[in-house]
């Protein structure tokens, strides 16, 4: 579980996020939705620890990330998975050397643990025979599944995911959707996706919160998202003629 | 007060690159790919540049020989000054700031731009000391260089000077021994460690504290070759100074 009490972050005089409060719960997809511009990135990038928020406590389970060190940070972070918007995969390396990185990196397994622990994950995410690829020479899709796979290798607590569906088609967008449920699920592990796509909402999402100019307006499950008098809310949801019209399919029958 | 800025900052990044090191073992193969890309991928530039420099230079001293009171072991002479004292040690380096400089502002700043140094920093690894510190510690080897850029410069100078007629082969190797001090190897080589930690640092500062996209890459790769150039210049003035005078 991770808390989040009253955050505020301002970059100069703007003030990006006015003092976000929730908490994101264990073995959930948890999603942070809004527009573009409202913060859901910059409070992520608080969340990972990647912004210093100027006020505000984040809690990892009871520890607050501003009352650790340097080093017990150091090991916090070998707890997260982190799914990044362009993927983020070392281009220098194979595929295999990508997913192996964490471990190389913080465990004493042998080589050969780790080759088995890299095919395992792998073949988790569907991936076969591009062990010895670059990231260069395979398609978008592929290098977001070699992007998860990377994050869970080393078995995660948390699990992180900027705008996991950006530049993907429509299909590879539901499968990597998907994937990360069934992974939270799985591993049970606290899942944060960060997305503007309603599609990932109605596929994965089991607590969404909504940020509007930096302030947490909404917040709940995905049934009750459909519900919502919130304006700001169905504003954004019904922003699609899609769901606008699947509204208007449901009141008709009712 | 923005260069104020940026000095506190190199000076902050070289702090971080020597804290939190990485694994000893995934080091030791970083450090072995950068000599690799830096040291060992400049070898034929750096021959070639220097081959032909130091013949230009004896041809140069032998063609405004007209004196004939003045002997012509100033040839080799002078070969070996020009080459020992400045060509080899800063005049490659000025080279190595466009080549390698470029390179490390281009790759940094490209992981910068792609996510990937974020990447590393969430999964905790200090990624100054994981992308700069083996730059570092590989380009302490460029000495090594150096003395390759001095050997084939005065070995292109006797060429020129020999089979150009302008000289015999004793008379060159009398200047080249004549009056010789070996305090001026120590000075050249004192000054292309300054030289060699310039090249690794300010690139990379460069590189890893960039913003923007790929069109910024570009932009940051030019400023980076500027700045070493310059500061490669300033801190020759200074240790000759020191050293020298």
């Amino acid at each position: 579980m991770i808390k989040v009490e009253n955050v505020k972050k301002r970059f100069g005089e703007e003030e990006i996020l006015k003092g976000i409060t929730t908490t994101f719960d264990k073995g959930k997809t948890n999603l942070i939705i809004g527009q573009s511009g409202s913060g859901k990135s910059v409070l992520l990038k608080c969340l990972i620890g990647l912004f210093k928020p100027e006020e505000g406590r984040i809690y990892y389970e009871e520890n607050a990330i501003q009352d650790m060190d340097e080093e017990q940070q150091r090991i916090l972070r070998e707890e997260i998975g982190m799914l990044f918007q362009g993927g983020a995969l070392f281009d220098s390396m194979t595929i295999e050397e990508n997913v192996m990185f964490p471990l190389r990196m913080f465990t004493k397994m042998k080589k050969s643990e780790m080759l088995d622990r890299v095919n395992e994950v792998l073949n988790r995410v569907n991936l076969d025979n591009v062990n010895k690829k670059y990231p260069s020479e395979i398609s978008g899709g592929m290098q977001k599944r070699v992007s998860i796979a990377r994050a869970i290798v080393n078995k995660p607590k948390y699990l992180f995911c900027d705008e996991p569906n950006s530049g993907l088609d429509p299909k590879t967008a539901t499968v990597i959707d998907n994937l990360i449920q069934e992974i939270t699920h799985e591993n049970d592990i606290t899942t944060i996706v960060v997305t503007h796509d309603m599609n990932s909402v109605m596929e994965i999402g089991e607590k969404i919160v909504f940020l509007k100019n930096g302030v947490l307006v909404w917040q709940g499950t995905q049934e009750e998202i459909f519900k919502t008098d919130n304006k700001d809310v169905t504003d954004f949801v019904y922003s699609s003629d899609l769901f606008k019209k699947i509204r208007d399919i449901q009141n008709k029958e009712q | 007060m923005k260069y104020l800025e940026d000095i506190g900052s190199y000076f902050l990044m070289i702090k971080r690159v020597f804290s939190s090191p990485t694994k000893t073992s995934v080091l030791r193969e970083l450090i072995f790919k950068e000599i690799n890309d830096l040291i060992i991928s400049s070898l034929g530039i750096v021959a070639f540049i220097s081959f032909f420099v130091g013949g230009v230079i004896a041809l140069q001293t032998a063609l405004n020989l007209t004196n004939p009171l003045i002997p012509k072991t100033l040839i080799g002479f002078a070969t070996r000054q020009s080459i020992v004292l400045e060509f080899a040690p800063t005049f490659i380096s000025i080279i190595m700031a466009g080549k390698v400089g470029s390179f490390i502002t281009s790759s940094i700043g490209s992981m910068r731009v792609t996510e990937q140094i974020d990447a590393l920093e969430v999964m905790g690894i200090n990624s100054l000391n994981y992308l700069v510190f083996p730059k570092i510690v590989a380009l302490m080897i460029y000495p090594f260089l150096i003395a390759i850029a001095m050997f084939l410069g005065v070995f292109g100078g006797w060429l020129a000077g020999v089979y150009g007629g302008f000289t015999s082969s004793t008379e060159f190797v009398q200047g080249l021994q004549q009056d010789f001090i070996p305090f001026h190897l120590t000075y050249a080589f004192i000054k292309t460690f300054v030289f060699a930690f310039i090249l690794a640092t300010v690139p990379s500062w460069h590189g890893y504290y960039m913003k923007g996209g790929a069109l910024e890459v570009g932009s940051a790769s030019t400023k980076s070759f500027v700045w070493t150039s310059v500061l490669i210049i300033l801190s020759n003035y200074i240790v000759t100074q020191l050293l020298l005078s």
